[in-house]
Formats: structure tokens, C-alpha cells, sequence
């Protein structure tokens, strides 16, 4: 079953072409893994899927459900406010700085939205935050601030946070570029966790062995286009592209 | 005169002050917050209109600022105002002052918010409401803290200046004792009593800013 769908998506800020024409598919259970440069359009691809950004042209489609669809001049029309928040729920996004509430406990932070948001019961809501918070490996931490915690702690209650709402499809946006080598492990480690238990998920990433060890699906992109995509091993240790192999052999020198 | 003489007559403006300070306070505060929301709205004619009145209120005297909403009714439309107007002129007057004040420490509050915080909780399924009042109001209050213990404590010694309107709270009555009696004592007084009350305020402050401490 297709849980997400983006056709011919472009975006362009003040005249500058982000993305032209990008179009993917994400299967239930599949992890798809995109990488390229910083500049490439990557991120803006993640927050116009996500609703962040508005999309100039393009459909975007969630379990079926028309989030975005193009009038016949070509331009983006977006869906009634109950249909997008009804759609807001089929997804949770990780970001690269965690933007936990401050100002609310680490339990907090997890419960508020299930509670208040999708009206849960609080007993349940609960159980399931101490239960993520336990896959975490941070069981004891749900009365902490985030102030208290480590970066890669924090990321890991992120991830909770996001997880706690339930959502189809989960997206992480370079969600180890504000940790340190070692802390990003803890949530590689997390996100590896995650796939094997088969969570569909679409990762924006710089850890190419990660990408090529966990991901079912990659997707290189370079200037607002998808220049290659494919199996991991393929894209990954036998590129065809020639940008392709311009990228990673950058990564392999390192 | 006796001091107990002095202080008893002084009493009554105390009160007075304090309930300027107080109703300055109940108004200006929520009144600020919605000058803000004005101040930084998309709808640029509203916008403009709040710059305009954060310039006048912050860029004329407060003293006469408090003429204007005294005399004004009068002098420009004819309206004849009942006798205790002293007293909603005045606190009319610093309301309206204070909240330009206020709006401007809340709008840099919420400004300085990072934008993280907003895109978390629109993803997370939150309403425009919700947001505000549950993710960014409580951060804002934090960081505005500082700023506002600063204009709570100006406002205690601007209360004086309601003796424009010759409204008999503390300080119009301490002047008028010390004229009477050729004594600077009612002015020390007077003094003391300004100051104690800012110990307590900043005080206050200071225990709400502690209690807020417990995350950064």
C-alpha cells in the first residue's frame, strides 16, 4: 500500500528553483534514505511532504487522501482544513534540533499532544510514553527538561514524541547533523530499531553507510533534481551518475 | 503636625498609589499583549496603526499624555465629566501608556522564539491557539521577565505623576503636607515609601523569575 505519494512537486523561493518536477512513492514498511549536498533541495522536498513549506506546484497524497492537487493551470491547490489536519495525523516528523517544548517535562512533551490533540485517554497515553521512553533507553529520564538531557538524548525523546501520536509515516530531517559522532550512534541505533520493526520512514541523511545498511530505497539529489535513485547498493557503491559518484567519493576521502 | 499625624493623613494616598499601581497593572498588561498581536499582524493597516500608537504613547510625556485624557473630553468635544473622572482619567492614562510599553517587551519575547518551536508544534497537530498558548506564552513570559520587572518598577514611581490631575495619592498629598507644614519630612516619607515598595516588587519578581528557573 502506497502511504505516500508526491507528484511533480516544484518549488521555487523568489524565483530561485528549489525543486522542478520531484515525484516519489513510499510503500508501507519501506525506509527510503535521501541524500546529496546541502543546498540540493532535500530538506525543502521533507518540508513541503511534511506542510511546511506550500508547494507552488504538484500532488501530494497521504493512505490514499489528497493533501495537494494542481488546478488545471498547474498550480497547487491544498485541501480544507479538516482534510489537512485530518492528514497533519498520518505523519510525525523528526527534526535535526530536536525542538522539544522547553518548558515541559520529557513525559510532557510526549503526552501533551496525544492527550490534548487526538483527546486519548491519559492512562493510555502514559503507558505508551513510558513504553517508548523505555525502547529509548530513557526510562528513567520522563521527569528531566530537556535542558538536562544530552543532544542525542534529547533526539531520542523527539523521536518518542513523535512516535507517541502514532503516525503512518515517519520523517527525520538530518536528525544527527547537531549530534557528535558518538551520540550519533545512540540514534542510529534507534532509527535501525525502528526499520526492523518495520516502521515506514523517510530519512534525510549524511551517513551514507547508514543509509546504504538500513534503507530500502535511495534517492540521490543534486539542484532541485532527483538525479538517481534506486537500491541502496546500487546508488551507493556503484552509482551510474557521474554527480552521483562526484558526491560520494567526497565521503569515501573522509 | 506629629509623624503619626503625617502618616496617618500620608495612609490614605498610599492606598490611592497602590490602586494605581494595581489597576495600571490589570490593564496595561493584557492590553499590551493584544497591541503586540496588532503590531505584528499580516494585515498591514492594523500594523501600521499599532506603530503608530507605540510611537505617541513612547515618544510624548506620560504627564501629558494624563492632561490630554483629563482635560481632552472637555476642552475638545464638551463633554461635561463627573467628579471622581481624576481617578479614571489617571488610571486610563497609564494604562494606555504602559500597554505600548508592554506591547513592545512582548512582541521581542515572542519574536526571539525559534521558529523550531512553531513548525514542532504545527507538525505535532496543534492549533494557531494552542501554539500560542501553550508553547510560545509560557516561553515568552520567561524570557520577557527581566524587562517587565523593569516597567513594574518604573510605574511605582511614575504613579507621582498623577498629581497633575491633583489626584490625592501619595505623592500630591505628601507635597501638600510638607508646603503646609514648611517640613521635608512628609517628602522623606514619601520617599521611603516609593522604595520600600520597590524592594517588594523587585522581591517579587525576583521569586517568580526563580520559580521559572527550572528550565532554560
Amino acid at each position: 500500500m502506497k502511504l505516500l505519494e508526491i507528484n511533480n512537486l516544484k518549488k521555487s523561493f523568489d524565483n530561485l528553483d528549489v525543486l522542478h518536477d520531484i515525484s516519489l512513492s513510499v510503500e508501507e514498511g519501506q525506509v527510503v534514505a535521501i541524500i546529496g549536498p546541502s543546498g540540493s533541495g532535500k530538506s525543502t522536498l521533507l518540508r513541503c511532504a511534511t506542510m511546511l513549506e506550500t508547494m507552488d506546484s504538484g500532488e501530494l497524497t497521504y493512505v490514499g487522501e489528497s493533501a495537494v492537487t494542481n488546478n488545471e493551470a498547474g498550480k497547487a491547490v491544498y485541501a480544507d482544513s479538516k482534510q489537512l489536519k485530518k492528514i497533519q495525523g498520518y505523519f510525525g516528523l523528526v527534526f535535526q534540533n530536536f525542538n522539544l517544548f522547553p518548558h515541559y517535562s520529557v513525559m510532557k512533551n510526549i503526552t501533551d499532544a496525544p492527550i490534548h490533540i487526538q483527546k486519548r485517554d491519559k492512562k493510555e497515553v502514559y503507558a505508551q510514553a513510558r513504553e517508548l521512553l523505555k525502547k529509548m533507553g530513557l526510562e528513567d529520564k520522563e521527569d528531566y527538561y530537556p535542558c538536562q538531557l544530552s543532544g542525542g538524548q534529547q533526539q531520542r525523546v523527539a523521536i518518542a514524541r513523535a512516535l507517541a501520536l502514532n503516525p503512518s509515516i515517519l520523517f527525520f530531517d538530518e536528525p544527527t547533523s547537531a549530534l557528535d559522532p558518538e551520540l550519533t550512534g545512540e540514534i542510529l541505533k534507534v532509527i535501525r530499531q525502528l526499520a526492523e520493526e518495520k516502521m515506514t520512514m523517510v530519512i534525510v541523511t549524511h551517513e551514507m553507510t547508514f543509509a546504504r545498511d538500513v534503507a530500502d530505497h535511495v534517492i540521490f539529489m543534486d539542484g532541485g533534481y532527483i538525479i538517481e535513485e534506486g537500491n541502496p547498493k546500487d546508488v551507493i557503491e556503484h552509482p551510474k551518475e557521474e554527480r552521483t559518484r562526484q558526491f560520494l567519493a567526497r565521503f569515501a576521502a573522509k | 503636625m506629629s509623624l503619626a499625624a503625617i502618616l496617618q493623613q500620608l495612609a490614605t494616598g498610599m492606598l490611592a498609589t497602590i490602586s494605581i499601581f494595581v489597576l495600571t497593572l490589570f490593564f496595561s498588561m493584557p492590553l499590551g499583549l493584544l497591541v503586540a498581536f496588532g503590531r505584528m499582524a499580516k494585515f498591514k493597516p492594523l500594523q501600521y496603526l499599532m506603530k503608530f500608537y507605540i510611537s505617541i504613547m513612547r515618544g510624548t510625556p506620560l504627564m501629558l499624555q494624563l492632561m490630554v485624557v483629563y482635560y481632552g473630553p472637555y476642552y475638545i468635544f464638551h463633554i461635561k465629566l463627573p467628579a471622581g473622572y481624576q481617578f479614571t482619567a489617571t488610571i486610563i492614562g497609564f494604562a494606555i501608556n504602559y500597554a505600548a510599553y508592554f506591547a513592545e517587551i512582548y512582541r521581542s519575547g515572542i519574536q526571539s522564539i525559534p521558529v523550531g518551536q512553531y513548525e514542532a508544534a504545527k507538525v505535532l497537530g496543534y492549533s494557531k491557539v494552542q501554539t500560542f498558548g501553550k508553547i510560545i506564552f509560557p516561553q515568552m513570559v520567561k524570557r520577557v521577565l527581566p524587562s517587565v520587572t523593569n516597567e513594574v518598577i518604573t510605574l511605582v514611581k511614575d504613579t507621582s505623576l498623577a498629581f497633575v490631575l491633583a489626584y490625592a495619592e501619595m505623592f500630591t498629598l505628601a507635597k501638600q503636607i510638607a508646603a503646609s507644614q514648611t517640613s521635608i519630612v512628609p517628602l522623606f516619607i514619601a520617599g521611603l515609601f516609593y522604595y520600600i515598595f520597590n524592594l517588594i516588587v523587585a522581591g517579587v519578581m525576583g521569586y517568580i523569575e526563580k520559580r521559572l528557573d527550572y528550565y532554560k
